[in-house]
């Protein structure tokens, strides 16, 4: 399928959650499938960096972060409508993101996920001192009750993380069928030798860290409307990195549907407990998953699928 | 004489204390078929690596069709036409053997913009399978080749590349008679059509018949240089591979 059916495809499926989640007619709805929505781009992101070219990012969270972030300064400063907010996001954690990785891409495995782990630490660090946007006290954000043609405003950000999704799985098949995901993935399988063949692997990397980081940065830019209270606590949370990686993992992590599955897979399971039963057994919950899936199936549901229906070869 | 194509000069590699390559010259005529031979640790690997730029040399300078070669990155030369082929076979384990060819024809053939569309890199992709024998096992993975399979596939993944120079790096390790007897008409082939060859191979009857030249490295020191006959008999050489 060429990208704008598949665009197309992933519009209807869209428009159909969206249409059966207003028959349900709960505003609840609206939030868990906010939640689950911005799993799916985080998950899809950091798929781009961890999944194509294998590099592991401990860091989501600061990423995230620096996407809500931006918007909790800019808001201060002038009130942006939330696409511009997603944008602006985009663009700083993208920045964050070529940083990042020109500073630590020539490190290779573990040591690079290491650096990304400091990163957060870093950025976590440097948000609780700095007053302007809250410090560690965090900051408030009123949103507007209601938005035009559209009616609650958490509809409308529901709204917009699934055009963001839609956007970033899109974008991440794109990517997977061309000569870029081509070349991330001869890096994840041997760097050395993918250089020896001419690809650039440098250069690659820093495309797929920017563009992953840009993504969680987009993910992480409504977020000081849905919940209302930003603080450094909650928002460099370790929840975001361990499920930007979870789920990818459940999924299956050589393709774009992987961290869709996974995503929607242990996003949806967390809601359900968060609301029957505890918020705090999420953590637990995607830990025992995880440990169930390394132990099942280490290439992810894409993997046990591929083994159980092996794709006729034309 | 007309400039040499390759051209190493006084290079010089040390991981830690240890004296890797120690001044090593080296130059290669266009179109030559050079052998180069040494112990195990002599440093043959490493001179191969400092060419391609998957090492970079503390010292010396290493030319490559009159441009210094040094600091630039391994994929800037195997562009330039330097390309080389692991001892160790490194494929792309996720990716098909047609795929894996597939990677030097668009990141390298492509982007010198000597092969367009998509359609070209498929019939070059075939071509070279063909080439080495690997046309039924376009499909399989990596994981599925034999050793023997797999060694053609490094080598097929590095003429894909469409060097001016390439470094074939123990290519014939383990394989059989008739199957070194192939990959040697191959690599000859390859010579007559104008790619310079520097084969780096312990066979010495592999060697030998292939050879125009033959330089021999002890050590991290190039011993000897010169007709293939004559290097052999030479008493330094006889001395470094047998002992005294």
């Amino acid at each position: 399928m060429r990208w704008p059916a598949f665009l197309l495809v992933a519009v209807a499926i869209g428009a159909l959650v969206f249409g059966g989640l207003r028959l349900a007619a709960n505003e609840y709805y609206f939030f868990a499938g906010y939640v689950v929505l911005q799993y799916v781009v985080l998950a899809t992101a950091w798929n781009i960096l961890g999944g194509y070219a294998g590099y592991v990012n401990f860091g989501s969270a600061a990423f995230f972060a620096a996407g809500a972030y931006s918007t909790v300064a800019l808001h201060k400063f002038f009130p942006l409508p939330v696409p511009a907010l997603i944008a602006i996001g985009g663009v700083v954690a993208g920045i964050v993101g070529f940083g990042t990785g020109y500073l630590t891409l020539r490190l290779r495995g573990v040591f690079f996920a290491i650096a990304t782990l400091a990163l957060a630490v870093v950025l976590q660090t440097l948000i609780i001192n700095w007053d302007y946007v809250g410090g560690s006290r965090g900051a408030y954000l009123l949103r507007p009750n209601e938005f035009p043609f559209i009616g609650s405003y958490v509809q409308y950000l529901f709204l917009s993380m699934l055009v963001l999704a839609i956007v970033a799985v899109v974008a991440a098949r794109a990517i997977e069928r061309s000569w870029l995901g081509f070349g991330l993935s001869a890096i994840r399988d041997d760097e050395l030798a993918a250089e020896a063949s001419g690809v650039p692997t440098l250069r690659l990397k820093l495309v797929a860290t920017t563009v992953s980081g840009a993504f969680m940065g987009m993910a992480g830019a409504p977020f000081p409307y849905i919940v209302g209270y930003l603080d450094p606590a909650s928002t460099f949370n370790l929840a975001y990195a361990v499920n930007a990686i979870a789920m990818p993992m459940i999924g299956g992590t050589t393709t774009w549907v992987g961290p869709v599955i996974g995503a929607v897979l242990l996003g949806v399971i967390q809601q359900v407990t968060t609301v029957t039963i505890s918020s705090a057994v999420n953590l637990l919950i995607v830990g025992l998953v995880l440990v169930g899936f390394v132990i099942i199936a280490p290439k992810g549901i894409v993997g046990l699928a591929r083994t159980w229906f092996p794709r006729k070869e034309p | 004489m007309a400039e040499p194509l390759l051209q190493v000069e006084k290079v010089g590699k040390r991981f830690g204390g240890f004296v890797a390559l120690e001044g090593v010259d080296l130059s290669v005529a266009k179109g030559e078929r050079l052998g180069l031979i040494g112990p195990n640790g002599s440093g043959k690997s490493t001179l191969v690596n400092c060419i391609c730029g998957t090492l970079t040399n503390e010292m010396g300078t290493v030319r490559f069709q009159g441009e210094q070669m040094d600091g630039l990155p391994a994929y800037r030369r195997t562009r330039l036409g330097l390309a080389r082929s692991f001892q160790l076979p490194r494929p792309f384990v996720s990716l098909s053997v047609a795929e894996n060819l597939r990677i030097p024809l668009i990141y390298t053939v492509q982007a010198r913009g000597t092969v367009h569309g998509e359609g070209e890199v498929e019939s070059r992709c075939a071509e070279l399978l063909r080439l080495v024998g690997l046309q039924d096992k376009a499909r399989a993975f990596p994981a599925d080749l034999t050793q023997v399979d797999m060694r053609k596939l490094e080598l097929a993944r590095a003429m894909a590349a469409e060097p001016k120079l390439l470094i074939a790096d123990e290519s014939m390790a383990g394989l059989s008679r008739s199957e070194i007897e192939d990959i040697l008409k191959l690599l000859k082939q390859l010579n007559e059509h104008g790619v310079t060859i520097i084969l780096i191979e312990h066979i010495m009857s592999a060697v030998m018949s292939f050879s125009q030249r033959l330089v021999v490295l002890v050590s991290g020191r190039k011993i000897a240089d010169g007709d293939p006959t004559a290097v052999v008999r030479d008493p330094e050489v006889v001395r470094a591979y047998l002992g005294q």
